[in-house]
């Protein structure tokens, strides 16, 4: 493997371990700050998906089906806290497991209802729509490489929010220890609700963006949702720093183990996972039990 | 439920014909005459994925079926048809359990399904066990009419092998020398990649790679470096569903499609032809119809499902119109009487059938020998360039009825 071909390989495994942060950041805020387990969030990936296309599609602008979806997906998701999650605080995971497994068959159902069970692709908008020669026969899509700086953006935002902010010191207090923020009389659980639609605007956030690159189609979300839960466990679950990790270690491993060993390419990350796992048992910045 | 305990033997059979569940239990006491029970409807089992990845496929498979037996008035072979759906969601798991069903408990006389081949794989196991009449109207594993073949199975669509067997020929005759090939890591993507390097290679050609990648996942840009650097002739591939539209996309995006073309089995293009978008122009793939094929078979079926549907017919419902004409040509060899199963199943076997794709006729082992068409995107469908292999017949390895 000449120098080239090398660099070229690494953007592919940079750029797709970004996308995988993106996705797995709103998992691990939601699991990590508000203990619950959101299996639905790979479905609401593909709504992200879903809405970026019938949005774009009715109104011609990309930007329109970004903003939209994600204002669809929060208002969602705050509605969702407050008729479901919010009685699952504290409750064991099979209940949460139950409950959002729950939700997948019933979103999927509505998908189907609204948009069919097509495979549809989004155009990207025009300006990112070219693309850069890297080698003499292989061009990378300029909008590749926006996604790149977008998801760097979007780190940069979660990060400054977590812990910068009032708001992001309330958040860490409460995912420290709930009662003993309670008990100081600080208002957690009225932000308990705009974590979770966080969390799920970032899911469908993930989708948006990546429509114009993937294929939006009904079964998207299952892979991602298992990736995103591989990446937060490598990473340390409720770690934003620890997502953007795993999520690179995550991207590096495939691609390099699609080129290098594509016979056990699929299982590569996976034992990966168990590695982490043996030398940090709490994932790579995930903090140490008590 | 009062029909139940009035009528415990027959209600079933009212209930599962639904709306003519009345009209059964109306005429119910004279079934047990054999002469009468013989003209009760025939139950077709349709065992589709209704539901889930394949959904679509499934309901163009369900409604090709529906527009033969509307043809026919609702009567095949002069037996009136009822049918029992059942949606098998695409998942091997359950297949035996729904396909018991079908045959145990709602007790139909013939079953059509399926388009998944690991489903289909669970359901020829059962079929074969009870002996059940089993028409699989998509699902190309060629185990299917090959080591698992049997009387009682046939197949309207295709074996893996086939529709990628004739593509060999085609890229090697294009002056293609070097060739790579990429499909996902599973049985539909080996068989068929293996039937054009068998072709591809008898020819004279190298295959230089054979890359693959776990099903389903979507994520190429590795691989897609890998071609660049491997700079064969051209790229050989198997892709279906919202996996061939990424590939082709993303291919496209990666500039590949400008020096090195990309060919595949038919079902990088079908069906997916609008989201893939200019990426797919000019494409050649090989399959066993066009969607311009200059045939009135194929004018009049198009005419018909459009009017029927509202929608464009494609291969699928192609080959589910077929399922019902193949049994057709049985009812009608025995008057109806599906229990004179062996004269039944001679005549399917023998079946010539002018089917919307071309003449369709069946092997030894039950699996269809047909034209393969090469086909160019164009104008936004797969468009007829030329017959790639005349009635290509499948070699049925490891059959016993071959």
């Amino acid at each position: 493997m000449d120098l080239a071909t090398f660099g070229v390989q690494l953007l592919n495994a940079i750029q797709y371990g970004m996308v995988l942060f993106l996705v797995a950041s709103g998992l691990t805020l939601v699991f990590g700050i508000l203990g619950v387990i959101n299996l639905a969030h790979g479905t609401f990936y593909m709504l992200g998906a879903y809405m970026a296309y019938g949005i774009a599609a009715a109104t011609g602008s990309f930007w329109l089906a970004l903003i939209g979806g994600m204002a669809i997906a929060f208002v969602a998701g705050l509605a969702l806290e407050n008729v479901f999650i919010r009685r699952l605080y504290g409750r064991d995971h099979l209940a949460q497991v139950l409950l959002s497994f729950g939700l997948i068959l019933v979103l999927d159902d509505i998908r189907q209802v609204v948009f069919g069970k097509d495979v549809h692709s989004v155009a990207p908008p025009a300006f990112l729509s070219g693309s850069i020669q890297l080698t003499d026969n292989m061009s990378y899509p300029v909008y590749r490489l926006a996604l790149c700086g977008f998801c760097l953006a979007i780190a940069a935002a979660i990060f400054l929010v977590v812990q910068r902010t009032k708001v992001g010191m309330v958040i860490r207090a409460g995912a420290e220890n709930r009662e003993m923020t309670r008990a100081l009389g600080i208002g957690f659980d009225q932000i308990n609700r705009y974590v979770f639609a966080t969390g799920i605007a970032l899911a469908a956030l993930g989708g948006i963006l990546v429509s114009p690159i993937s294929t939006v189609f009904p079964g998207m979300g299952d892979g991602m949702l298992i990736l995103s839960f591989v990446v937060i466990v490598v990473g340390g679950i409720g770690s934003i720093a620890g997502a953007a990790i795993g999520a690179l270690l995550i991207g590096l491993t495939d691609t390099f183990g699609k080129v290098f060993f594509p016979n056990i390419s699929s299982v590569l990350i996976y034992v990966l996972m168990a590695g982490v796992l043996l030398w940090r048992p709490n994932g790579i910045l995930g903090r140490r039990e008590a | 439920m009062t029909h139940r305990i009035l009528l415990p033997g027959l209600t079933r059979r009212g209930l599962l014909t639904g709306a003519a569940g009345a009209a059964t239990l109306a005429v119910a006491p004279q079934l047990r005459s054999p002469a009468v029970a013989q003209k009760a409807p025939l139950k077709v089992g349709l065992m589709l994925p209704y539901t889930g990845t394949y959904a679509k496929l499934g309901q163009f498979i369900d409604n090709g079926f529906r527009l033969y037996v509307e043809q026919k008035g609702g009567k095949l072979g002069g037996r009136e048809i009822t049918f029992v759906q059942v949606d098998d969601e695409s998942k091997p798991e359950a297949a035996t359990d729904n396909m018991n069903r079908l045959v145990g408990r709602e007790k139909v006389d013939v079953v059509v399904g399926t388009v998944h081949s690991g489903v289909a794989m669970a359901m020829v196991k059962v079929a074969r066990d009870n002996n059940t009449l089993l028409i699989i109207p998509n699902a190309g594993a060629n185990d299917a009419t090959g080591p698992q073949c049997a009387a009682n199975i046939f197949r309207t669509s295709f074996s893996n092998w086939q529709p990628s067997y004739p593509m060999g020929k085609v890229v090697f005759d294009a002056g293609l020398k070097n060739v790579a090939t990429i499909t996902w890591r599973y049985a539909a993507g080996a068989e068929s990649t293996g039937a054009f390097k068998e072709n591809f290679t008898k020819q004279g050609g190298k295959i230089v790679e054979e890359m693959t990648l776990p099903f389903p996942e979507v994520e190429f840009q590795a691989l897609l470096t890998r071609i660049a650097t491997l700079k064969p002739d051209a790229v050989f591939s198997f892709f279906a569903g919202g996996g061939a539209v990424k590939f082709v996309k993303d291919y496209a995006a990666a500039g590949l499609n400008k020096t090195i073309p990309l060919y595949g089995s038919g079902f990088l293009t079908d069906g997916v032809l609008e989201a893939q978008g200019e990426a797919a122009n000019g494409m050649k793939t090989t399959l066993h119809y066009a969607d311009n094929l200059d045939n009135p078979a194929n004018k009049a079926f198009l005419a018909a499902f459009k009017a029927k549907t509202k929608m464009d017919g494609d291969i699928y419902a192609v080959q589910g119109f077929d399922s019902a004409a193949l049994l057709d040509v049985g009812l009608n060899a025995v008057g109806g009487d599906d229990k004179a199963r062996d004269k039944m199943i001679d005549a399917m076997a023998k079946a010539k059938i002018d089917s919307p794709r071309g003449p369709l006729s069946f092997n030894k082992a039950h699996n269809p020998i047909q034209h393969i068409y090469l086909r160019e995107v164009r104008n936004g469908r797969n468009e007829f360039v030329s017959i790639a292999h005349e009635s290509l017949d499948d070699p049925a390895r490891g059959c016993r009825m071959a």
